[in-house]
């Protein structure tokens, strides 16, 4: 990744200089140990600031809507060009993007990589036992120093964010530029189970949920994180009607995630940046990854990989499962869909 | 648990799509067709209109089991509707299972405007299902909210 972090700062400051872009947004490292933010820069002076590594979680296509809408370095009319990093899971999130029109493709200039997989600083707290004080990095081993506990040797591959470990398109599928080497998509993650829940009792995901969404603090960051949640008003935020209960009610919880869940089917690319976003560390994914696996298995999206093809609930088929639909006369129980 | 079961008169909510499977409901009762009266239809333009979120809020108010109902593919006065609701519906309830939520509280069919007894077959076997599993719970929101 370290010679992939200096090509990506030359390439900028060459972008810069023949003024091929107005912004370039990538990440930069922050003061919180383990965690990188997006960064905009507005000309090539910056550049040292840009980082590539494994802690680059946020899905940058999330800031595009709002970086277009008012450019802070746009001249004119023209809309800005914006330069950006797409790691696979972004360039895929810029796939739907463009077909939900909430960008457009002339706009930017995507400077695709592949990616490694990020580490999920989740894990990390849960392995060092305490608050992380401090990280260091040698190639792909990270020390890290936790409050009360001393200081632990890790390696990144055992605390990988769940969705990288089963990511199963690593290098961008759409770029201007590519730096390093493209891996092929990786078929073999493609079926691999979303959660350990798949195989529960009833009884048992209902009270793996449960707990998960009781420890929702509605701070919406997960919202904030995601590029999909593009809507001008959420349902979370309506008033009239107002879907969301304000009080301290589980189920409003529940309403909250599940409603979610579902805006997210065949548009959530398992980017992860909501679980890493999330601060009490909600087992999100158990959410989405169901929608998602749903949507392929179902309907056959893939999804972020082709900008021709409809969004999967956008279309339909004559030939559509209705094994679960309900007729009069069949038996009791077992009308399940899972 | 059984006896208690047989006693339970399930409430449920059934949104019915103006063109099939309200003028379905309505000849079952023109036509004087028995079914239990557990039901509270709710008339809307097409099964397509039906956001998922109506069926959660839905449970979330108390009601023990839901019915979505639209014309017969082909037959949607909207051409498409509801084959969408059909690709909508297959993720809710799938989703639904997959946090806990019975399968057996959702249903999703078709009735056109000729099928009366029809309907009062699929909403006996509604309340069937429903009755199996008994009131609803989960959900089921316990705090009274100013409206």
């Amino acid at each position: 990744m370290r010679e992939v972090e200096e090509q990506l700062r030359s390439e900028v400051v060459r972008l810069f200089a023949e003024g091929a872009i107005d912004l370039f947004l990538g990440y930069s490292s922050s003061r919180v140990p383990l965690r990188s933010a997006a960064c905009v820069l507005h000309d090539a002076d910056g550049v040292a600031r840009l980082v590539w590594n494994r802690t680059c979680t946020p899905n940058l296509a999330a800031l595009l809507r709002e970086l277009l809408r008012s450019p802070p370095g746009a001249t004119g009319d023209a809309p800005p060009r914006i330069g950006l990093l797409a790691k696979g899971c972004v360039s895929r999130s810029l796939v739907t993007l463009m077909k939900a029109n909430q960008i457009s493709r002339e706009s930017l200039l995507i400077i695709g990589v592949d990616c490694p997989g990020m580490i999920d600083r989740h894990k990390v707290a849960a392995r060092v036992g305490g608050e992380i004080a401090a990280a260091i990095w040698s190639g792909d081993d990270l020390a890290v120093r936790a409050t009360g506990s001393g200081e632990h040797i890790l390696s990144a591959e055992d605390v990988l964010l769940d969705d990288c470990r089963t990511c199963a398109h690593p290098s961008a599928v759409l770029s201007d530029r590519f730096l390093g080497e493209p891996r092929a998509p990786r078929r073999d993650a493609l079926d691999d189970p979303a959660s350990s829940l798949t195989e529960a009792e009833p009884e048992e995901r209902w009270s793996h949920f449960q707990g998960e969404v009781a420890r929702c603090i509605r701070c919406y960051a997960c919202r904030e994180a995601c590029p999909n949640c593009f809507c001008t008003e959420c349902f979370a935020d309506a008033s009239d009607p107002r879907w969301i209960g304000v009080t301290t009610d589980e189920t409003d919880l529940a309403l909250f995630h599940l409603g979610r869940a579902f805006h997210q089917a065949g548009r959530c690319v398992s980017c992860g940046a909501c679980v890493s976003a999330c601060p009490l560390g909600i087992d999100l994914r158990m959410l989405y990854e169901k929608v998602n696996g749903d949507v392929k298995v179902r309907f056959g999206t893939d999804v972020g990989t082709s900008l021709d093809e409809p969004e999967p609930l956008c279309r339909f088929a004559l030939e559509d499962d209705e094994t679960f639909m309900t007729e009069p006369g069949k038996g009791g129980r077992g009308m399940g869909v899972r | 648990m059984i006896e208690a079961n047989a006693e339970f008169e399930p409430r449920i909510v059934a949104f019915l799509c103006n063109w099939c499977s309200y003028a379905g409901a309505d000849l079952a009762g023109v036509s004087r067709m028995q079914y239990p009266p557990n039901v509270r239809v709710v008339r809307v333009p097409c099964s397509g209109r039906i956001d998922p979120l109506f069926v959660l809020k839905a449970l979330q108010n108390g009601v023990d089991g839901v019915l979505v109902s639209g014309c017969h593919p082909g037959d949607c006065h909207y051409v498409s509707g509801n084959l969408l609701a059909r690709r909508k519906f297959a993720v809710l309830k799938s989703l639904l299972e997959h946090v806990g939520v019975e399968p057996e509280r959702i249903h999703f069919s078709w009735v056109s405007a000729a099928e009366g007894a029809r309907f009062a077959e699929i909403l006996e076997r509604v309340i069937g299902a429903v009755r199996q599993v008994g009131p609803g719970t989960k959900m089921v929101k316990s705090i009274e909210e100013a409206q």
